[in-house]
């Protein structure tokens, strides 16, 4: 019975103190990740789990495709990253990625309906790249993805854009006159978990490689200029791993010290991969895209939609649970033998079906834009350039309007 | 019909209101004619004012007041004067100081320059107050622990927001006024300098911190339940048997052998209230100007308990030759 009375006390305090504190209101399911009594568990709020499992089933997969059929090249013309396939493995990925990417719009989301071979619709060029970009993280970051890879349905799950993307924002300053400067922060964004941390660091880490890493390697001062609004842009990036992945710091960090690998989970060099593959995945692939997107499917300044780690994630640590698709779409695991295909420049842009994913504008992107965009990527953001070091490190006089 | 008058009263005695006595000639006048209030009176003492706000007070009412329209304005700015938006968003908006890049020159007034003048102003409108206090305590022939207790708070202001700053060369490492934006500052703090709480200095200041709440539960308690015997009447009772004051020392004493005495119980809070910043600023004047690290320099100072490692160990991917 006094079990049940400090039961009951502690339930009607426990709410009070974690809503005070922004924590997971119980109940909650605590996993342990390391040695007993260090305190390096993950809390999960159980009334999310259903949801999140909901969330990523794997579609059921189309039976194998029959053998002994001819090479696709022979029966379609203007085939250009899958040539290596067979008719059948080639029509079911098709298929397959009809249903992951399309399953509303269906194949004229990406082919002319009178003509497949035709490329006048820009999506087309786009999903040939997407499945470059597939092959490669399935053959060359196996460190992150492993042998459970990716597929479209990783991060597309039946919508034409997958729902958690960035771009650079549209003003990051947000300056208003004489007043009000914002810098890059203090706005309340769902993607670093609604912190008051600096906002736009998917371009300072998974666009550019502003550096991370920011504690003293030795105990009193040797030099590290790093500043404490440098820690917040990692602080803020960290966030967003924990939001995304659905997890706490201790999943990768030994939270007495953050920095020191050898406190750290096996999970953060998974992880340091997975920066290293969205960082090159958003250069190599994403970033060129902003020049066929039509205005509807690029930020405010010009760049195309970018993959961080939510893209994937959606929630959980493991995408989709952990479960492969990729053992059944054998097709997807590794790039076609030859030279790489690329994109072809000038190409004509047209949304193909802008009914079918939130009605937006055919919009032709012009010369202009694509420029700016590029400048946009390789220059770093006044702010995150500021806030990374102290004066030292920066020309002062670059600085000063 | 008798009832007993304690602490918190629901009697409240009304009479001609208490001006004060005849102030010197040369004094500022008393402002605020004294009034009664029932509310107040439910929790302290029912008449309010006069008040002697003096050059002091009325300066640092003026110089908070420009400190809170400048902090309050630019945060208004920032969501782009939206009066909904405004409130919706204000435990996220923020005064922020200037990019570190300007080291310890002026900004311009939009990039860290407002920061820079509201602090200006909240420092000048505390150490007015402070002036206050003083005078006012010296005034009534008081001691001047008031002064100095508040004192140890403006210490840790100031080291946080100016002299820590000052050292490190950089606005940019002073605290954001904002109230989210604040906390985020203290957390990122704590993880650029490797874990504050391996910091000796913001170990005691936990201490006292913890320490003050205890005896003020200890203290408060005491001289509550104390009160049916006119507990807060301490001094008159000091030296006699049986009263409010003898009891509440043989309760102590009886409980755990030892008991403060009526006099240095308020010593004992006053020490701990007044350490908790001032060793907290210790610790915090301390971080990046001496210790960079506090986890690797507890480690040095065998101050760090030791984790089993991970088997196979983990090792930085840009050592091992990572992708």
């Amino acid at each position: 019975m006094a079990m049940s009375k400090t039961r009951k006390a502690s339930l009607l305090a426990i709410p009070l103190v974690a809503g005070l504190l922004g924590c997971e209101p119980p109940p909650v399911e605590v996993e342990q990740y390391h040695a007993r009594g260090v305190g390096m568990e993950g809390v999960t709020n159980v009334r999310d789990i259903p949801e999140r499992l909901a969330a990523n089933q794997v579609p059921e997969s189309p039976p194998p495709a029959a053998p002994g059929m001819p090479p696709v090249t022979a029966v379609y013309q203007n085939i250009q990253v899958v040539g290596h396939l067979d008719l059948g493995s080639f029509t079911r990925l098709m298929a397959g990625v009809t249903s992951w990417v399309s399953p509303d719009a269906g194949c004229t989301y990406c082919h002319v309906g009178a003509n497949f071979a035709d490329d006048g619709k820009y999506t087309k060029n786009v999903a040939r790249r997407m499945l470059q970009m597939t092959a490669e993280i399935n053959s060359q970051w196996k460190e992150h993805v492993g042998d459970t890879g990716v597929t479209c349905y990783t991060c597309h799950r039946g919508m034409p854009v997958p729902a958690n993307y960035w771009h650079a924002p549209a003003d990051p300053r947000m300056a208003r006159g004489p007043v009000g400067g914002m810098p890059g922060q203090n706005a309340p964004n769902p993607q670093i978990g609604l912190a008051s941390l600096p906002n736009d660091v998917f371009s300072a880490y998974l666009l550019r490689d502003d550096g991370i890493r920011l504690q003293s390697k030795q105990a009193l001062p040797s030099g590290n200029r790093a500043s404490i609004k440098k820690a917040e842009w990692t602080y803020g990036f960290m966030m967003h791993f924990s939001t995304a992945l659905g997890v706490n710091c201790t999943f990768c960090h030994n939270s007495r010290a953050f920095s020191p690998w050898e406190a750290s989970t096996p999970e953060r060099v998974r992880a340091w991969h997975g920066i290293q593959m969205v960082r090159s995945i958003n250069n190599d692939y994403m970033e060129p895209l902003s020049a066929i997107f039509p205005e509807n499917r690029v930020g405010p300044q010009g760049d195309t939609y970018k993959i961080n780690c939510a893209t994937c994630h959606q929630g959980v640590n493991k995408p989709l649970l952990g479960v492969s698709m990729l053992a059944d779409w054998p097709s997807l695991a590794a790039p076609a033998p030859g030279p790489p295909w690329n994109l072809p420049v000038d190409e004509p842009t047209s949304d193909p079906d802008p009914e079918a994913d939130g009605g937006a504008e055919d919009v032709e992107v012009t010369l202009e834009s694509d420029a700016g965009a590029e400048e946009a990527a390789e220059e770093p953001s006044e702010d995150a350039r500021r806030d990374l070091a102290r004066s030292e490190a920066v020309e002062p006089d670059s600085v000063i309007r | 019909m008798a009832e007993y008058q304690n602490l918190f009263t629901r009697v409240q005695v009304r009479g001609p209101m208490h001006g004060g006595l005849p102030l010197p000639e040369d004094s500022w006048p008393r402002d605020l004619a004294p009034r009664a209030s029932y509310l107040f009176g439910l929790i302290g003492e029912f008449q309010i004012g006069p008040i002697v706000l003096g050059w002091t007070g009325l300066a640092s009412l003026l110089c908070g007041f420009i400190a809170i329209e400048i902090i309050g304005l630019n945060m208004w700015a920032s969501v782009n004067w939206d009066p909904v938006e405004f409130v919706r968003q204000l435990p996220w908006l923020a005064l922020e100081p200037p990019p570190p890049s300007y080291g310890l020159r002026l900004p311009p007034l939009n990039d860290g320059g407002w920061w820079l003048m509201a602090g200006f102003f909240l420092t000048a409108s505390i150490l007015l107050w402070w002036t206050r206090l003083y005078q006012r305590a010296r005034a009534h022939g008081l001691g001047t622990h008031v002064a100095w207790a508040f004192a140890a708070a403006i210490w840790l202001y100031l080291v946080l927001g100016f002299i820590r700053p000052v050292l490190m060369g950089s606005w940019g490492e002073a605290v954001p006024f904002g109230i989210f934006p604040h906390l985020d500052w203290t957390a990122a703090f704590s993880i650029r300098y490797g874990n504050l709480f391996y910091n000796p200095f913001h170990m005691l200041s936990i201490v006292f911190l913890y320490g003050s709440t205890l005896l003020f539960a200890m203290h408060g308690g005491t001289i509550i339940a104390t009160g049916r015997y006119g507990g807060e009447r301490e001094l008159e009772q000091v030296t006699h048997r049986g009263t409010a004051a003898e009891r509440s020392m043989l309760f102590w004493r009886w409980t755990m052998g030892f008991n403060a005495t009526m006099e240095s119980i308020h010593r004992w809070a006053w020490w701990f209230a007044v350490l908790c910043p001032l060793t907290g600023g210790i610790g915090i004047l301390l971080t990046g100007t001496v210790v960079d690290n506090w986890f690797l320099w507890g480690m040095k100072h065998g101050l760090v308990p030791a984790y089993p490692e991970f088997v196979p160990p983990v090792l930085d991917p840009l050592t091992t030759g990572g992708n």
